[in-house]
Parts: C-alpha cells; structure tokens; sequence
C-alpha cells in the first residue's frame, strides 16, 4: 500500500530517489580508490604497487561521471553554476562545487599527470596522427622527462597524496555532513554520519579496484599478482570491521537510548526497509563479505580458492555499501516526520531520475575507463607477452 | 637555473590553473545578479517581484466600501466577524470590476453544512447540526439569513 | 533601514504591474511599505478551528497552489485517552474540502491548522546552496523561484513539512505569508476566509497589534520547540500529542 498510517501531504512523494543514492555511492568509490592509491605512495606498502595506477584512473572515470546524477536530479540543472557564483557558506552542500573542483584538478588531475608525464612524453613521440596532437596538448608544450626533472615530478607527487588523503576524505565526508546536520530527520542526524559514509567509502573504493584489476587481468590473460591482492584484501577487510563497528555503535546507540523516533524508525526497518537493510545491507552486503575475508586470513587456502574469495567478497560489497546508501536516502523518507505514518518509493524506469538513468549513470565509469587505460595505459607488466600457465589457473 | 629548468613543467600547470581561476573571476563579475546581496545571501529582487504577485482576494475592507448594506445587517449578529469571501469565495476580479464580474451564486446546502455539520472534532460550543435532522430537507435559508443568521429567530428549536 | 531612491525605482514599477490588480480602497500601498517596521507571525487558535477547510481552499485559489501539494493544510487528532504518543490523524486531501464526518469516537477530538512557521532560525534558509529561500528583514522565508535550482534539500531539512517541490516550476514552495498581500496592508488568504478567526496573522513588531495582549494572557505553544527554529506560528490551546 502507498502510505500507511499519516504522512504530512507533502511528505507522501519522495524528494529524494535513486540519483540521490547513487552520488554518494560514486563519490564513495572515488574516496576509496584514491586512499588505497595513496597506501602505496604515502605510506610505502609497496605490495599493492600493481594496483596504484589503475586505482587512479578508477577513481578519475567514477569523478567525471559524480556530477551526473546531480545534474538529472536538480529542477533546475542549468541553473547549477550559481553553487559556484554565489555558494551560501552555511549550507554542506554548497562546498560541493568547489570541493569537486579541488580534487578532480589540484588533486586528481594532477597526481595522475605527474605520475604519467613520462609516458605522456613518450607517447607524444612515438604516435601520429589525433592521438599524437591529444598527447602533445597533454604534455603542456613540455618535453623535460630528465632524471631531475622526473625526481621532483615524484616529490611534487608525493605532497600533492599527501593533501590529496584529507583532500578525498572531504570530497565523500561532506556528504556524510550533509545527511547528518539535518536535525529535522532522526535517521540522519548523527554526528557519526560523515564517518560511517568516509569508512563505507573507503571499503568499497577498495573492494572496486580489487574487482577491476582481478577482471582486467583475466581480460588482458595475465597473472594476478597474489602479493598485492592478498594486501588490498586484508585493507578492505581491516576497514570493513571498523566500519561494521560504527554501524552497529550507532544501531545500539538507538535501540539504547530509544527516542521519540525510535519506534516508527524499528518498525520501518522491520517492514518497508527490511530487505534493503537487513537481508541485502547486512546479511548479504557486510556480514558475508566480512566472514568470507576472515576465513582467507585465518586459514591458509590456495591461489585459485583466495582468487574466488576475493571476488565474491568485493562484488558483495560493493551491493552491500550501494545499499547502505539506498537506506540512508530512502530509507531517511519512507517514514513521516510526525512519526505517525510511512509511504513507498515510487521508481519510474524510463524517467529523468528513473532506473535506466541510473543504471546508464553507473556503466558509464566502466566505458570511460575502458578509454582511459587504451589512453594512459596503467599496467604494471607493460607489454609483456601473456603468462599463460596451468598452474596459475586464472579465471 | 638548471632546477629551474626540470621544474618548469610545473609552472606551465600553474600557469593553466591561473588563467582559470582568471576567467572564473571575470565570468563571476557578469554573472551573479546586481541585486544579489542586498538584503542578505539572495537576489534583493526577490522580494519585490514576491510583493507584486497578483491578488484573488479583494479583502474585506474593500467588500464593505460598497456593500455598506450588507455590513449593516451583519452587525451585532453571529456572523459579523466572518469575512464576505470566506463564503462567496474570492472576488478580487469582481471588486477591480464590480459591473462586468458577477460572484457566483451561492449553494447553501454545500456551504452551510461544510462549517455547520456535526463533526465530533469541532469545538464543543460551535454550532453544529445534522441538516436531515435540523430542517427536515428545507434550504438553510428559509429560516435563516446568511448575514446575520439568528436573526429573528427565537430559542433554539 | 530607510528606502532609497534606487529601491524606490525598483519598488514602482512593480507596484505599476500589481496596481493592475489592486483594489478601490486598499489601506496600504506598496511604496509606504519599510521592511524594518515589520516582523511577521501568525497565530493559530485550535479552540476555534472548525475544520472547514476554507483556509487550504482560498491559499489555493491565491496562489496557484498545483493539485496534491499544500502550502497549508489541517489535520485532524483523535486522543484517546492519555497516551499522548499515539494519536490518530488524518488529513483528506489536506482538508481542502473539509472533514468527512466520523462516528463518535469519544476522547478528545480537535483540528490542527498547519503551514510554514517562518521561522527566525530556519533549518531550510541554512541549507540552501545557492541563496535561493531566504528571511526578509520583515521575517517571512520566501522562495526565490527565479534563483532556485530544485536540489530539494530545503525540503528535507524544513521539521515541519511544509514544504514541496512546484512540479511545473520544478523549484522548491511553500507558504509566503500572502507576501503579495501584507505588504499591502491586507491580511492573508487564510486568515481573510477563516469564519472563525481561528487565523490571525501578526506583526510581532507593531507594539498595538493584538498579539501581545494574547500572548501575555493565553498558554500558547510553537510546534516541535526543541528544533530551535524559532517558529513564528504559535498555537493557542495546543495538545501535547500534536505531531
């Protein structure tokens, strides 16, 4: 049934739906990304090296796609530049211009441009045609790929991580803030909003460029490099455990001190949220993932055992943190402020802010990364000649 | 000079990101509306084309300029302190042009009834009738006059 | 604050385009009209509010209100006994053509009016990215629907629901006090068809307006006070189970 029990009239139709959820899901994905990049570079855990310019490139493709389901959502998409013109400095989401900008040119833009200058260069020479004007233009009229030159491209890149780290935790936190400074609405007021969602992030940043790498080795028929798999999983499982901590901190913490809320709020997420929270967000999305991580660090499994862990883990997460946002977001509107009543979602398919649009929205990373590697190739191994070995037995 | 030389990539970066910030700079100045600012953080033109937005309802005063008739059958009774457009509905087309714009006729059993039934939320001390009961079927008004309703008429049935 | 020339140039003109609609013998004239004079509130009296529903139908009818949405709307509370938590409230179409009658239920049975609180600390004016729904200096929040970019999130952050997104404008609404017509010296659409006068619009800063009086001698209430919104809508006889 539509609305159950009383809903203030204007509350009855969501304000808020699936491009709302999938923003902070992308975001998410970038945050995630670019901290796993930024373990091998600031913090020196060189295993997870193979993993570091694909990680960059994965976070740039989901960054160019962010402001999409913004712009499908927005009455007024044309009007979007006023948040740059004249950005109100008490509201969260007015930062998103400008921290957007931030990262995607001071951070983004240009740790990957330092990273690649070499082979930019190079690139610039050995091609013809549009590609050898792309890579000219891209290399700013530079040609400087000395070993000075490339010694303090490596020194600016370092500090450019280094701001990058809080840079990224900004970009997906202020989020967080924006769901958990509205006082109006108890199930996103918190001020443990902006951490679960940093820590979500971070979990499935990590849990995305574990899946690219591990399905673009297949694609590519080159080894998996267990070293590093095995580390990135053991970050995405270490992460995972403090963000399942401050999930359930924060669900004990309501069911202890059981406000005004706390019974419409229980009874939601025992009947309109149940599958979206319980069965796919915690069973399915966390508790599996996290049981499936341990057993791989406290039993000594084989090669092709971890490999299939690995990728049932990460896949699992990524619908599991996807529907952590989906509960935020939908989950924050199906109940009445007047805790008298709730109401349903009402998805179209073929709609501005529809199913399609967000399904669209959520390839999109994929096809412009897919360009991204053919323009800015990242893998570590070059263009060696496929390892093929029975005893490697890829997937 | 020689680490000037392996660093002057960068500089050529810092030269794109100044030109931006230049063109962003200049585009704002066009950009955000003269008024914005005025009074706070929004378009001080605002208010003014809020302000100008036009009228439904004439209001009151402006009924009993030329109805002075009307108002002097209201005094003193029941509904002396209900607006006329609360029950003729908005008329301000019809105060602009009292000769062209005619208000609607009135259908008491609609009206009356949507304040004056029985309805367990309304104040205990309203008047509330259930019409079936309290006219047998006849219109309000043939005892009852909408501008001064108990008018003329004794204790209560 | 006095008005300055450059404001008055602005102010006329659009006075000329609203005198099209401005009627024989309106009190007040848009020019006269100093912002810093004036802090508006409404009070609503819950012991007089019958339910009729005039009020949602004549904000519709002045504003152009789009069907399914409310810049006001009542709501009507059954309290059973003394569990204040668990009311049961209905709204049929926001009241807009009043209540259907219900079968006697006993406890207590009353109307509540709702709209826009206007409040002096609004939650909705702080999370607005761009500037676009702010407070004017005389205390109404308004919506700047040439400004607004739809992002909704004032919609989320008003406690009181009062708010909505036009889907002709697609740009966020909600209740203006009647701007178009206090500034003229005329009271808003509801509290002009409210029979009962259970509406009454007030200007908190004009030291003779009979708010005063009231609020010195009534209990009166503002909805959700541990919100801090500084809400300007106060309710007289207000139940402790209203939502």
């Amino acid at each position: 049934m539509p609305v159950q029990g009383y809903m203030y009239p204007n509350e009855v139709e969501l304000a808020w739906g699936i491009l709302v959820v999938l923003y902070p899901f992308i975001t998410g994905l970038v945050a995630g990304a670019f901290i796993l990049a930024s373990l091998e570079r600031v913090f020196r855990v060189e295993a997870v090296k193979p993993t570091y310019r694909l990680a960059l490139l994965t976070a740039l493709a989901f960054l160019l796609v962010a402001p999409l389901p913004l712009q499908f959502h927005l009455g007024h998409p044309e009007r979007s530049l006023e948040m740059y013109l004249t950005p109100h400095r008490s509201s969260a989401m007015a930062m998103f211009g400008y921290v957007y900008l931030w990262y995607l040119m001071a951070v983004l833009v240009l740790e990957i441009w330092l990273d690649y200058r070499r082979d930019i260069v190079l690139l610039s020479q050995r091609t013809k045609g549009l590609a050898r004007l792309f890579y000219r233009i891209l290399t700013l009229g530079s040609t400087n790929i000395s070993e000075n030159a490339l010694r303090i491209d490596e020194r600016v890149g370092y500090i450019i991580t280094v701001v990058g780290i809080p840079s990224a935790f900004l970009l997906h936190g202020y989020v967080g803030f924006i769901f958990g400074s509205v006082k109006a609405n108890p199930w996103w007021s918190s001020p443990m909003m902006p951490v679960v969602f940093l820590f979500s992030a971070m979990v499935s940043g990590i849990a995305a460029v574990l899946l690219v790498y591990m399905v673009s080795s297949w694609y590519r028929k080159r080894a998996i490099d267990m070293r590093c798999v095995d580390t990135v999983a053991r970050y995405m499982f270490y992460t995972f455990l403090i963000d399942f901590s401050l999930e359930m901190l924060d669900l004990v913490h309501r069911i202890y001190e059981a406000d005004e809320s706390f019974r419409s709020l229980d009874f939601m997420v025992h009947t309109r949220l149940y599958l979206s929270q319980v069965v796919i967000q915690i069973y399915l999305g966390t508790l599996a993932p996290i049981a499936l991580l341990a057993l791989t660090q406290v039993l000594k499994l084989s090669e092709i055992a971890r490999k299939r862990i690995y990728a049932a883990a990460a896949s699992l997460t990524l619908i599991g943190i996807f529907a952590m946002r989906w509960n935020v977001v939908i989950g924050g509107q199906l109940f009445s402020k007047s805790f008298l009543g709730y109401t349903t979602y009402k998805i179209g398919f073929v709609a501005k802010e529809g199913l399609l649009t967000a399904i669209i929205l959520t390839l999109l990373p994929f096809a412009i990364l897919w360009v991204l590697v053919k323009l800015l190739p990242p893998w570590p191994d070059g263009e060696a000649p496929p390892v093929a070995s029975a005893a490697h037995g890829d997937d | 000079m020689n680490r000037f030389k392996d660093a002057e990539h960068l500089l050529r970066v810092v030269a794109v990101f100044a030109v931006g910030i230049l063109i962003f700079v200049v585009l704002r100045a066009f950009l955000v509306p003269r008024s914005f600012g005025e009074y706070g953080h929004y378009r001080g033109n605002a208010i003014t084309e809020m302000a100008g937005q036009p009228l439904a309802f004439a209001g009151n005063e402006s009924c009993e300029t030329c109805h002075t008739d009307v108002v002097a059958v209201k005094t003193g009774g029941k509904h002396a302190g209900v607006h006329c457009e609360a029950c003729h509905g908005a008329l301000g087309k019809h105060a602009d042009d009292p000769g062209t714009v005619q208000p609607p006729k009135l259908d008491t059993a609609v009206l009356c009834v949507r304040c004056h039934g029985v309805n367990g939320a309304r104040p205990k001390d309203f008047p509330q009738v259930v019409a079936a009961e309290h006219s047998a079927g006849l219109s309000c008004e043939t005892c009852h006059q909408p501008h001064n309703p108990m008018k003329g008429l004794g204790a209560k049935p | 604050m006095k008005i300055t020339r450059r404001q008055l140039l602005i102010l006329l003109p659009a006075t000329a385009v609203a005198w099209d609609s401005i009627l024989a013998g309106t009190p007040e004239t848009s020019p006269n009209y100093k912002l810093t004079e004036h802090w508006w509130g409404m009070l609503v009296d819950i012991s007089k509010c019958i339910g009729c529903g005039n009020c949602v139908r004549a904000c519709s009818t002045e504003n152009d209100v789009p069907e399914g949405y409310f810049r006001t709307w009542v709501e009507r509370y059954h309290v059973s006994d003394y569990d204040l938590a668990d009311p049961v409230v209905d709204s049929p179409d926001g009241g807009m053509n009043g209540f259907p009658p219900i079968p006697e239920r006993g406890g207590k049975n009353f109307f509540v009016p709702k709209m826009c609180n206007h409040c002096a600390d609004s939650p909705c004016t702080q999370v607005c990215p761009v500037g676009a729904t702010f407070i004017t200096p005389d205390g109404v929040v308004l919506v700047d629907k040439k400004y607004c970019i739809g992002c909704r999130y004032c919609i989320q952050a008003c406690p009181y629901g009062c708010r909505f997104l036009n889907p002709k404008t697609q740009t966020a609404e909600k209740c203006t006090l009647c701007y178009h017509r206090i500034t003229k010296g005329l009271t808003t659409a509801c509290c002009e068809a409210c029979p009962t006068g259970a509406r009454q619009l007030a200007d908190l800063k004009n030291p003779n307006d009979p708010i005063h009086a009231f609020l010195r001698t009534h209990t009166v209430q503002v909805l959700k006070p541990y919100m801090a919104t500084g809400a300007k809508l106060f309710y007289n006889d207000l139940d402790g189970s209203v939502r």
